[in-house]
Order: structure tokens, then C-alpha cells, then sequence
């Protein structure tokens, strides 16, 4: 509904302060008065008359006129045309799409394009996004505020870009769905393992991309990473929200139908591209390495490897870095996995000391294995990673003071994880 | 329509030698290809020629007046062009064009009308 103020109103402040107001004005009516039949158009149409009349109260004060846009538009796009992919009136297409554009501007920070993205696109509250890209509520109401004034001041158009103008931006466009369905896949805060409106929303948004630009190599990549990895979903936490690892998840409960697709739009890319991966790709092929693997130990565990030498030598990332580690140390033994996190910066980080921990256990060294694991207070980790690592602690803890004298028997660490 | 500054940060040199005359020809050529949308602006002289001023307070305080640009940087500011531009992008493809952006960079900014 933003959305689509934001095309009828070309403001943005302007258009939030309308939805606002719009529904408290609902609040206020529809208890009293009941719903209205049409409780969305009801709410636009409110918005825009709120809208009005707040020009109207400005321009009475003597304020500039806003030259050259159309105040109101008055057209109605309503009308849902068959088979959208995300379900939503042609209309309403067209303003997402222009929305997740101009969030992605180029003249827009990075971080400033994400934050911008989650608030507006996927209507998180300041407070949500602020959370999500760890920072304080009032600095990311800056942020947006600062942003918002630039689109406006530097009249940054609302549109979808031409299409000789398309492979750059739709570069800048997969990276911030892309980050949102991470920031819904692997959250830093909070209670829940998986923030499942934010994948849903991306998810969404990728599709609405593909549909839309068919033949651009991006969007396709990315969809197929989304797919490749939501279809796991199912089978990351159990009943209670506990962790489950990839090694004790119900393979059974992961969504094939989603790994067939995104395998075929995996292979539709790389026809592409000429078999040449982008980091999106790779990303995705190891992504359906698991997925195809009927247990954790019939993985192609060299393949993988492979995959993430190349993803590592064409977009270098402590993620990719740390993933790699991980694979090798399934390759090639857990002292080759440490070996690996040696090299990376940033050993202090929780995900690196996670990794490090599980490899020590495997060599047998539980008393440092505990101790890597053990999560501190200023850890960015979920409410289940934390009760999850708390138990590792206590179980590591528990074996490494039994034998004599300290002594520790190598081998497999049990399995604490609940199963689904 | 809104009005953008274009200001030009390139090689600090004096662009009326001859020897930068295939420069100033590509100037002269965006000068003709964007007259429609140009609504002013100027090349400078070299940062040596130029004089910083800085008044401590308020007006009739003590006056600094020191030899040189305000930023001595890589690049210098050696020119601008205002121009007129339905919004930013339809800005940055004429700054596209400019040659100061070609091996230096080009700063693109809303002007901002007071008192309209």
C-alpha cells in the first residue's frame, strides 16, 4: 500500500505520514462502524485524502510548491491480472518493483539501500530493522530519515530503470534480496532461529524479478540460491525452535518440490552463462550439493570444497571463508579444518569460535572446545544458538572430566541436538 | 525540473595551454551536445592562483586570508556547470558525458533555491 502511494504521491514522507494516519483513522472507525468490504481500498483512498489535505495545509502556510509532479493521481491499476507469480494486481507489481528500485539506487549507500529495502518493501517497524542490522533504534531512524531527504531532495525518480540501464542496477537489486532473505535465514538477534516473513518476502521479491526480467542472468541465480536453501527450512529447528543441525535434520522434511526448481533454474543459468559461475551460483550449487546428498556423510564433500575455492577467490567473504573450513574439514579431516580457521582474522567472532569448537571436540580437545564454544554476553547470536552452544559447553565439559587425571578420549562428540 | 551543480574535480593544471587542447575540444563538444540543459558555470584557474578566506565569529571579525585552495587534494575543484535536469539520474547521464569525470570525478548536487 505504500508502494503504491509513494507512485501516487511521489513524497515518501509525505506517503507514510498519509498511511499512518490512515490507519489511525481505521483504529478510530472500523470498530464503531465495522470493517469496510474493501478494507484495503478503503485504507488507499483515506491515505490519499489525508494526503491532500496535508499539501493543503502546507501550501496555506506559504510553503514551496512541489513543482512538475502530479500531486494525485487519481488512476486506479486495482484489477489483479492472471497468473502473478506473487499473487498481486498488475498495478501493485509495478509499484514493488519501482520501490525495490529506487531503494537500490546507486546513489544510495549500501547499507542505507538495505535498511531503506526492509522498511519500506518489507514493512518492518524502524525498531525490527534497526535489530536486524544491529544497530540502536534512533540511529536507524536517522538513517532512513537521511535517506528518505536524499531521494527527495536529489530527486531521485521513482521507476524502473530503462532496460540499457538494467545490468547494473538489477546487480545492486539481487544483493538487497538477496541480504534480506539472509538477515530472515540466519538472524543475529532475537528469539526465533529463522525469521520466516523475511525468506517469505524475499522469496517473493525474487520471483517477482525472474518473471519480470526473464532473460537477465541475476535475478534467475538468485532465486535459485533462495529456493536451493529455503527448501532445507523445514528441518532447521524442531518443534520447540530448538537448533537442529545439518547433520541430525529429517532430510525427509526438506521441500523437494523447491529443490527441483531452483536445480532447474540453477542449470538455466549456467546454459547462460556459458557454464561461467557468479558468487550467487556457486553459492547455489553448493546449496543443491546438499540438497541432493541423502545423508550428511554421502555428501560430495570435494565437490563442495571445490565450490568454495572458487566462491572464495571470486568474492572473498569471512562466510565463505568460514563455510569452506567446514567442507574441508569434512574432506580432509578436523585438523585440516582448523588449519583453515587459523588463517582467518576475526577468531574472536561467534560463528568462527562455533566451528572451531566442533572441530576441537572431533580431535578430542574438549576442554578447549567447550571453552571456544562457550557464548559470551556480547555475542550476536539467537536465543536458540545460545541455549544451543550452552548445551555443547555442558556436554564437552562433562566428558572432559571423566577419564583420569583429565585424560580425554578422542572421538565423536554425542549428538545434543533435539531430533525433529 | 530541478537544478544540479556539477562540480568538477580533475587534474590541477591551466586549461587554456594549448597542450590540453584535446581536453578543452571534448569541454566545448559537451558544451554543445548539453546546451539545452546548461544553465551556467565556469573553468577555474589552477589551485595556485587561488586564496582561502576565513573570518573568525562574525561578520567584521578577524579576517585569515591564506595562499592556496581550501583542500589541497589529489584532484582539484577546476570547474562547474550548473545545470537543469528532470531528476538525478537524467543529472548523472549528463555528468557522464562531461570530460571531468572521465579521469577525475564529478560531484553532482541539488541546488538549493531559498526563498522561493
Amino acid at each position: 500500500m505504500l508502494a503504491s502511494l509513494v507512485r501516487q504521491l511521489g513524497d515518501w514522507s509525505l506517503a507514510q505520514d498519509a498511511v499512518q494516519e490512515a490507519s489511525l483513522a481505521a483504529l478510530e472507525t472500523w470498530p464503531a462502524r465495522g470493517m469496510p468490504d474493501e478494507p484495503r481500498a478503503w485504507l488507499i483512498a483515506t491515505a490519499r485524502r489525508k494526503a491532500v489535505d496535508m499539501l493543503r495545509r502546507e501550501r496555506a502556510r506559504g510553503d514551496k510548491e512541489r513543482d512538475g509532479v502530479a500531486l494525485v493521481d487519481q488512476r486506479r491499476r486495482d484489477e489483479p491480472a492472471e497468473g502473478d507469480p506473487s499473487g498481486l494486481p498488475a498495478g501493485l507489481e509495478d509499484d514493488l518493483l519501482r520501490l525495490l528500485f529506487t531503494c537500490c539506487h546507486p546513489s544510495l549507500a549500501p547499507e542505507a539501500r538495505l535498511a531503506l529495502a526492509l522498511r519500506t518493501l518489507c514493512q518492518l517497524s524502524v525498531a525490527q530493522v534497526a535489530a536486524v542490522l544491529l544497530t540502536t533504534e534512533t540511529a536507524m531512524a536517522r538513517r532512513l530519515g537521511r535517506t528518505r531527504q536524499k531521494i527527495t531532495a536529489a530527486r531521485i525518480p521513482y521507476r524502473v530503470p530503462a532496460a540499457e540501464e538494467l545490468p547494473e542496477r538489477l546487480g545492486a537489486v539481487c544483493g538487497v534480496v538477496h541480504a534480506t532473505y539472509t538477515a530472515g535465514h540466519a538472524p543475529l538477534v532475537g528469539d526465533a532461529l529463522v525469521d520466516v516473513d523475511l525468506c517469505a518476502e524475499a522469496v517473493r521479491l525474487a520471483r517477482l524479478l525472474v518473471a519480470t526480467f526473464p532473460d537477465e542472468p541475476a535475478p534467475t541465480s538468485v532465486l535459485a540460491l533462495l529456493l536451493l536453501t529455503e527448501a532445507r527450512r523445514p528441518a532447521r529447528a524442531d518443534a520447540d525452535g530448538e537448533v537442529v543441525l545439518l547433520p541430525d535434520q529429517d532430510r525427509g522434511r526438506w521441500d523437494s518440490a523447491l529443490v527441483v526448481e531452483g536445480a532447474a533454474l540453477l542449470a538455466t543459468s549456467l546454459r547462460r552463462s556459458g557454464g561461467v559461475a557468479d558468487p550467487y551460483q556457486l553459492q547455489a550449487a553448493v546449496a543443491l550439493e546438499h540438497d541432493r546428498a541423502p545423508s550428511y556423510a554421502a555428501t560430495d564433500w570435494a565437490e563442495i570444497v571445490r565450490l568454495y575455492d572458487l566462491l572464495v577467490s571470486v568474492a572473498p567473504s569471512p562466510a565463505a571463508s568460514l563455510a569452506r573450513a567446514v567442507a574441508l574439514a569434512e574432506r580432509d579431516g578436523p585438523e585440516a579444518g582448523l588449519a583453515a580457521l587459523d588463517g582467518l582474522g576475526g577468531s574472536h567472532d561467534a560463528r568462527v569460535r562455533g566451528v572451531r569448537g566442533e572441530l576441537l571436540a572431533r580431535t578430542g580437545r574438549r576442554a578447549e572446545a567447550a571453552q571456544a564454544v562457550e557464548p559470551r554476553a556480547d555475542d550476536e547470536l539467537t536465543a536458540p544458538e545460545r541455549r544451543f552452544r550452552e548445551r555443547r559447553v555442558r556436554a564437552w565439559r562433562a566428558l572432559a572430566g571423566e577419564g583420569a587425571g583429565g585424560q580425554e578420549q578422542p572421538g565423536q562428540p554425542p549428538r545434543m541436538s533435539a531430533r525433529s | 525540473m530541478t537544478q544540479y551543480a556539477l562540480l568538477i574535480h580533475s587534474r590541477d593544471v591551466d586549461w587554456s595551454l594549448p597542450e590540453h587542447a584535446a581536453e578543452t575540444a571534448e569541454y566545448d563538444r559537451f558544451g554543445r551536445d548539453h546546451g539545452a540543459d546548461i544553465r551556467g558555470g565556469a573553468a577555474l584557474h589552477p589551485t595556485s592562483t587561488a586564496t582561502t578566506v576565513r573570518v573568525t565569529g562574525a561578520r567584521g571579525g578577524d579576517v585569515v586570508t591564506t595562499d592556496g585552495p581550501y583542500a589541497e587534494t589529489k584532484e582539484a575543484l577546476m570547474g562547474f556547470y550548473l545545470v537543469e535536469a528532470a531528476d538525478l539520474d537524467t543529472a548523472l547521464k549528463i555528468a557522464q558525458d562531461c570530460p571531468g569525470a572521465w579521469d577525475g570525478a564529478i560531484e553532482v548536487r541539488p541546488v538549493l533555491h531559498m526563498g522561493d
